[in-house]
């Protein structure tokens, strides 16, 4: 009905959003009539989540129009915020933002170079920046739960980890069980979501694919390559991390820290 | 380096401190460990005898001063030959999971030595645990716990062993138990020993010589008969 009245689709799309708002003013209104006391949070979300969205809308409209180094420039910023997030998880475990940082632009970075290096992922900006940041978030999440994890293993097992150095055995070493530990802990999430892809969920890309009308044997070729992806750069990025801070932990002279 | 009395000493501690966060855990320790000997250190809880130990094979940092090992600066020595020569058993085992003989081999592997089932087994009847290197270590009692704790250490062949409250985690009989065992162990001359005790009769059992520890201090040293008599005025 409404794709009559209205055939430019963007201003369909504004329009479809004005009336999702008045169905949720409807029940705003319902509230207070009902003296509920919610209407209030249901109209500042409204607004605020509109703002919000529009206006990212507009960056990436503004954005998607540069150059491909404009995509590059909006990841990297992306992989520091993504580092400084991650690092608040450590819990005291040293140099843990550098880490972060140097593990999120290997384990995405480097993939994302390959995976568009190869053609799998494309460089139209409208491609690459959110297929990117998909990767970036996801590792930001792994290596957030490998440093909680590792840094709960080590203040359980000190004792263990300092028998092992007593015993003349290296920092590597005696860290070893540990790092493995956290580093299952922070991919358990990620395996679980390629196990149960299709069956517990339909995932976004392959959703906003299928709304756009795209075949869904393609749709969902493409959603196991994004899925693939999160889970091999996890990997990467929860791998670096637990090793470079498997061995921070560690003095020159072979001391656990954090005592 | 010889001393006064003509005994080439096999590790001296000279001025040895730990200062952590502004506070002395070691204030300017200074002993001499001869070969063969067991000496004792003995303290009030919180005195710094935990800390001290945890110096002499360099598992934390002196703030200042050093250990020589054979006459050698400690500090020259990989910390891994280092625990090799100078091996530590806790107050709690803290064993590996995984079975006995896995932990009993763990020393000797990190230095690419694989000990042969007859090493183990060796090892495993001189701490009174003989035929258990199949066992899996979480059914093991708190006693044979601290036995296995023993055989890895011992693994290594260290030429000093610390003992840190090696019986205190124990109920009587575990205890008797271990103390016996030690006493033979420490008897056979192939290693010396400073051991970490609250009990002074224990100390005085097993030890020749005792150093008594306050606030981070040596305060008292000597032969053990004399030490403890004059002065054993702490709980
Ligand atoms: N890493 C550390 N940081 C700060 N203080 C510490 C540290 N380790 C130990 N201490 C403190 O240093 C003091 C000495 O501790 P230590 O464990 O050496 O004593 P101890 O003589 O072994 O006592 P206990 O007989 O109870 O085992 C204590 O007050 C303890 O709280
Ligand atoms: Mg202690």
């Amino acid at each position: 009905m409404l794709v009559r009245l209205f055939p430019d689709p963007l201003m369909l799309a504004a329009v479809q959003a004005g009336v999702t708002g008045v169905c949720a003013l409807i029940v705003a209104y319902l509230a207070w009539r009902w003296e509920l006391r919610v209407e209030r949070e249901i109209v500042v979300a409204l607004g605020r989540g509109l703002v919000q969205v529009v206006l990212v809308g507009a960056v990436l409209l503004f954005i998607f129009q540069g150059p491909f180094a404009v995509g590059v420039l909006v990841l990297g910023l992306m992989i520091g915020v993504a580092g400084h997030m991650a690092a608040r998880r450590a819990q005291g475990l040293p140099d843990a933002f550098r880490v972060s940082v140097y593990s999120i632009l290997l384990g995405s970075g480097l993939l994302i170079g390959v995976m568009v290096g190869l053609g799998v992922i494309e460089t139209r900006l409208p491609v690459f920046i959110p297929v990117g940041s998909m990767l970036v978030a996801n590792s930001m999440t792994t290596v957030s739960l490998a440093f909680n994890r590792l840094r709960g293993e080590v203040d359980a097992h000190r004792g263990h980890i300092e028998a092992a150095l007593a015993l003349g055995a290296s920092p590597h070493v005696a860290i070893m069980p540990y790092v493995r530990a956290a580093l299952l802990a922070s991919l358990i999430p990620r395996v679980d979501s390629l196990r149960s892809l299709g069956i517990v969920w339909i995932p976004g890309v392959m959703t906003g694919m299928l709304l756009g009308g795209s075949h869904p044997v393609q749709a969902a070729f493409y959603q196991f390559v994004i899925v693939a992806l999160i889970l091999t750069g996890s990997a990467l990025t929860a791998m670096t991390a637990l090793l470079f801070m498997g061995r921070r932990l560690f003095t020159r002279a072979e001391q656990l820290r954090l005592r | 380096m010889v001393d006064t009395e003509g005994c080439v000493p096999l590790l001296r501690a000279v001025e040895l401190s730990r200062v952590v966060d502004g506070k002395a855990l070691v204030q300017g320790a200074t002993f001499t460990l001869y070969p063969r000997e067991v000496l004792a250190v003995v303290g009030p809880s919180g005195s710094g005898k935990t800390s001290l130990l945890r110096l002499l094979n360099r598992l934390d940092e002196p703030t200042s001063g050093t250990v020589y090992l054979n006459g050698v600066d400690y500090r020259t020595i990989s910390p891994r030959e280092l625990r090799r020569r100078v091996g530590l058993v806790m107050q709690v085992p803290y064993l590996f999971p995984g079975t006995v003989a896995d932990n009993v081999r763990f020393g000797p592997r990190q230095a690419g030595i694989i000990l042969s089932d007859k090493a183990v087994e060796a090892l495993l009847a001189r701490v009174g645990l003989p035929g258990y290197g199949d066992r899996d270590v979480t059914h093991l009692s708190g006693g044979e716990a601290q036995r296995v704790a023993l055989a890895r250490a011992l693994a290594n062949r260290p030429q000093v062993l610390l003992l840190d409250e090696p019986t205190s985690a124990l109920d009587e009989e575990a205890k008797a138990g271990i103390e016996a065992l030690l006493q033979d162990l420490l008897a056979s001359g192939e290693f010396a020993a400073v051991l970490v005790t609250h009990d002074l009769a224990q100390a005085a059992r097993l030890a020749q010589r005792v150093l008594v520890m306050e606030a981070g201090r040596i305060v008292r040293s000597g032969p053990v008969k004399e030490v403890l008599r004059a002065g054993s005025a702490f709980p």
